[in-house]
């Protein structure tokens, strides 16, 4: 029916522009940019997405295992293993592997980062400097890059996070552990791992998480934070945001077969004993690790190593390179940067001393508080 | 005939002889009769467990024996390795055993573990170093002592499913010489079946190709050879370890309870916990005593001897006495002492002849210099008496003059001094001043010569004579 009294109306140019009017005033007043999520979704589809994971912890503590299992794919088919007395004097390698996989049309380009060596030698003063290293290299890579006058190109080998495998033999965090963390958190986003935790009774496991969470607060180390949920989200959303955040470190399981439990056909790993099943979520910490990695935060952990962990790098890089250029007095630089505003003394003096203050403030309130819970008790 | 008879006699020694009994003599109770006295000395053992913190060592222990030996949990920040021995007496039946446990603290947590391995060694060389100096007493009583040698080592290998780490297969080539090694694979419920499988073979040629020399279970004598046998094929031995009691059935049996199932301690189908307590404690308790004394003892012995410079035969081959060649080193080494003694004394006394002789000299110094002084005091105090005899002199010479003056002045009366007699001073003493000054102080003030000995004199009389009112405006000048 409209299409009749339009071509009615088409037979006279200048009723085009009312025709169209028409149309505007029949239906709600709809501009139009709702769809804006849609063309966004289309185009990233389009574009494709990637992702790179180092993995990092010493030999045989399920790495591989818990990879292949949460991209359900075999990344690692003939990996030859060194034996000890090779492992002696080992030095830690970097290894990429690079895989494309899809799913339901949405394509992503995945990169592991492994660290062969870790950990494994005798003597292990400073095995994390070949990672260290590399990292920092994607950074420079990537700088080089976004300086450059061609941009269309750029491949972002940047590391978006870093899984650390703690041995669930312990009784907590150990030196090279720590060292290795402290090395790397202002490096790359760290998710700490309690790796083969089917070796530790639900009571082991609550004991072992509280310490190594202590254990984390108490050296300043700055792994990994989920991000808030907003406040207008709902209640059951922010139930499970909080549990997953207590739950951390995760204690995984990995597996590479897949047996028969509870009539079905799920991975797991087969004892005279029991079956321990990956995704059932009272053996294991697997599904969180997986939806927080996988469906949930991966794109807040490539956001914070773009927006935090690279700005810094940047802006360290680049005070190094002005501090040279003022010592060498040369007055342009080869990158193209706007001239950072120093603060001058009297301002730094004074944010300083608000700082204290606000520390001092801040103790104060502690005190009074404890006090307070003090006289309730 | 002599020569006949002596070969007879010869032959006669060499052959054994196989006698058969007439009826029971009853000498078969010579085990019995050990037995009896073994059980009432009391045994002892010692058992040195090594391996990461964390990883099972002080749970197995309490496993085996049954007990729970007091252990808090180890710290992962320890800045070395060191031993920590523990003694418990324990009591089975009528038997009593002195059980001594070694643990390794800090063990595999260091960021450089290169020197890991030292501390253990050093400890099993002590004890043996220890048992050494008591054989070697003169005065000994073995049958007394508390032997600490280290019988057996239980390495605790972590369960990775890979193969050993690079630290347990440097630690235990350093310590397969002077130890019986049973390596066990710790925490053995998060390895299934198959992997264990490969796991343990693994290990095995890892120790083998790398010349690590384990522990084998005996296989020499007939009673237990075929046990033993089967047992050396399932090492490395898989446990697990719990003290806590879950019921399985209407019993209640030492496991570990997991979402997915329960791992029981003594269930021979989950782990060889039972094997491990079998060969262990069960069977080759007292094989492991005697491997540790006749072999690896005795290997240190010979080595230390060696070392000290010992053999077996001296030049001639005769063979050595040990206690003569022990007490001719022990005074060589005693004589080296006293002369080393000697030459030290002799430089004490040196030493303390030359400071004395030096703290002579400068006493003498001292002395000269304090004479020198005194005759530099004498010196001047002279010239001082000196100027001062000169002084009086001119004095007296001068109140003469003065006292000559005077006479003349007063016979020549002028009205001025009678001006000058009114303004007299009411000064008590009377003296001469310097000369020169004073005489023109006088021409100017036309005042009496003011008589003081000294200058403070002068101006108290001066004082006095501004406050006499009769003193004259205008004054001096």
């Amino acid at each position: 029916q409209w299409t009749k009294i339009k071509t009615k109306f088409m037979q006279h140019k200048h009723t085009e522009h009312l025709c169209l009017l028409f149309f505007v005033f029949q239906e709600k007043q709809y501009v139009g940019f709702a769809t804006l999520p849609n063309q966004v979704h289309r185009k990233s589809v389009k574009k494709g997405f990637d992702f790179t994971l180092m993995v990092a912890g010493e030999s045989g503590m399920g790495k591989s295992t818990l990879v292949n299992s949460l991209f359900l794919t075999d990344l690692y088919k003939d990996r030859k293993l060194l034996n000890a007395e090779e492992r002696i004097n080992q030095t830690v390698e970097i290894i990429k592997h690079t895989v494309d996989i899809e799913e339901k049309g949405v394509k992503l380009k995945l990169t592991i980062v492994d660290t062969p060596g870790f950990g494994d030698a005798v003597n292990n003063n400073e095995c994390w400097k070949p990672i260290t290293d590399y990292i920092d290299q994607q950074f420079e890579q990537y700088f080089r890059d976004e300086s450059g006058l061609n941009r269309k190109n750029i491949q972002d080998n940047r590391v978006h996070c870093c899984l650390y495998f703690i041995p669930p033999f312990g009784h907590g965090l150990r030196p090279v552990d720590v060292e290795f963390m402290k090395a790397l958190h202002e490096k790359v986003n760290i998710i700490p791992l309690i790796a083969k935790a089917d070796c530790l009774t639900p009571n082991e496991i609550k004991k072992l998480k509280d310490r190594i969470r202590e254990e984390i607060d108490k050296f300043g180390i700055k792994v990994y934070q989920f991000p808030e949920c907003d406040s207008d989200e709902d209640e059951e959303f922010k139930q499970l945001d909080k549990e997953l955040k207590e739950c951390t470190p995760f204690a995984v399981i990995g597996s590479n077969t897949v047996v028969e439990a509870r009539g079905q056909r799920v991975r797991g790993r087969l004892y005279p004993w029991g079956i321990v099943e990956v995704e059932n979520q009272s053996h294991c910490d697997f599904v969180k690790l997986r939806n927080m990695l996988i469906r949930s935060h991966m794109h807040d952990l490539k956001d914070v190593t773009c927006d935090v962990h690279y700005e810094n790098y940047r802006a360290q890089c680049i005070q190094e390179m002005t501090s040279k250029l003022a010592q060498d007095n040369r007055m342009e630089s080869p990158i193209p940067i706007l001239p950072l505003s120093t603060p001058d003394v009297d301002t730094e003096k004074l944010i300083k001393m608000k700082d204290e203050e606000l520390k001092r403030m801040q103790e104060m309130l502690n005190k009074m508080q404890q006090q307070m819970h003090d006289k309730e008790q | 005939f002599l020569a006949l008879e002596c070969e007879r006699f010869s032959i006669c020694n060499e052959e054994k002889r196989n006698l058969s009994l007439g009826g029971h003599v009853g000498f078969d109770s010579l085990p019995e009769q050990l037995v009896s006295k073994s059980v009432t000395q009391g045994f002892c053992f010692n058992i040195l467990c090594v391996g990461e913190t964390g990883i099972g060592k002080s749970t197995l222990m309490n496993t085996l024996f049954n007990t729970m030996f007091e252990n808090e949990e180890a710290s992962h920040y320890q800045n070395g390795v060191y031993l920590r021995p523990r003694t418990y007496d324990l009591q089975e039946s009528n038997v009593r055993l002195k059980l001594t446990i070694v643990d390794t603290v800090g063990f595999g947590d260091q960021i450089n573990k290169e020197d890991s391995y030292k501390p253990i060694v050093d400890y099993i060389d002590t004890q043996f170093e220890n048992y050494l100096q008591e054989e070697l007493k003169i005065k000994r009583s073995l049958f007394n002592y508390h032997d600490t040698r280290i019988h057996i080592c239980l390495y605790f290998i972590a369960p990775t499913g890979h193969s050993l780490k690079s630290l347990d297969l440097v630690t235990m080539k350093k310590l397969d010489s002077k130890v019986n090694i049973i390596p066990i694979i710790a925490k053995a419920d998060t390895i299934s079946k198959s992997e264990l499988h490969k796991f343990k073979i693994k290990i095995m040629s890892e120790l083998v190709s790398n010349g690590v020399q384990i522990y084998q279970f005996p296989t020499d004598d007939e009673t237990v050879s075929e046990i033993n046998a089967s047992m050396n094929a399932h090492l490395p031995f898989a446990v697990v370890g719990s003290v806590e009691e879950v019921k399985v059935g209407n019993k209640a049996v030492r496991a570990r309870q997991y979402p997915w199932g329960v791992v029981q301690v003594e269930n021979e189908s989950h782990c060889d916990f039972v094997k491990l307590r079998e060969m262990l404690i069960r069977v080759n308790m007292e094989d492991l005593r005697e491997q540790t004394h006749a072999r690896h003892y005795e290997l240190y012995r010979r080595c230390k001897l060696e070392e000290m410079g010992f053999k077996d035969t001296d030049p001639d081959s005769e063979p050595f006495s040990l206690q003569e060649t022990y007490e001719a080193k022990r005074k060589e080494f005693l004589g080296d002492l006293q002369r080393k003694e000697e030459e030290m004394r002799q430089m004490f006394v040196n030493k303390v002849k030359e400071t004395e002789a030096e703290l002579k000299d400068k006493e003498r110094e001292l002395h000269e210099k304090f004479e020198q002084l005194k005759r530099m005091h004498q010196e001047e105090k002279k010239k001082v008496e000196d100027k001062r005899g000169y002084l009086e002199e001119e004095m007296n010479a001068f109140n003469k003059r003065k006292a000559a003056a005077e006479t003349l002045s007063l016979s020549q009366p002028v009205k001025k001094d009678k001006d000058k007699k009114n303004r007299s001073v009411n000064t008590e003493n009377q003296s001469g001043v310097s000369a020169s000054s004073s005489k023109v102080m006088m021409a100017k003030a036309n005042v009496e010569p003011l008589n003081c000995q000294s200058w403070w004199q002068a101006i108290q009389c001066c004082t006095c004579l501004v406050h006499n009112a009769t003193w004259r405006p205008g004054g001096l000048f």
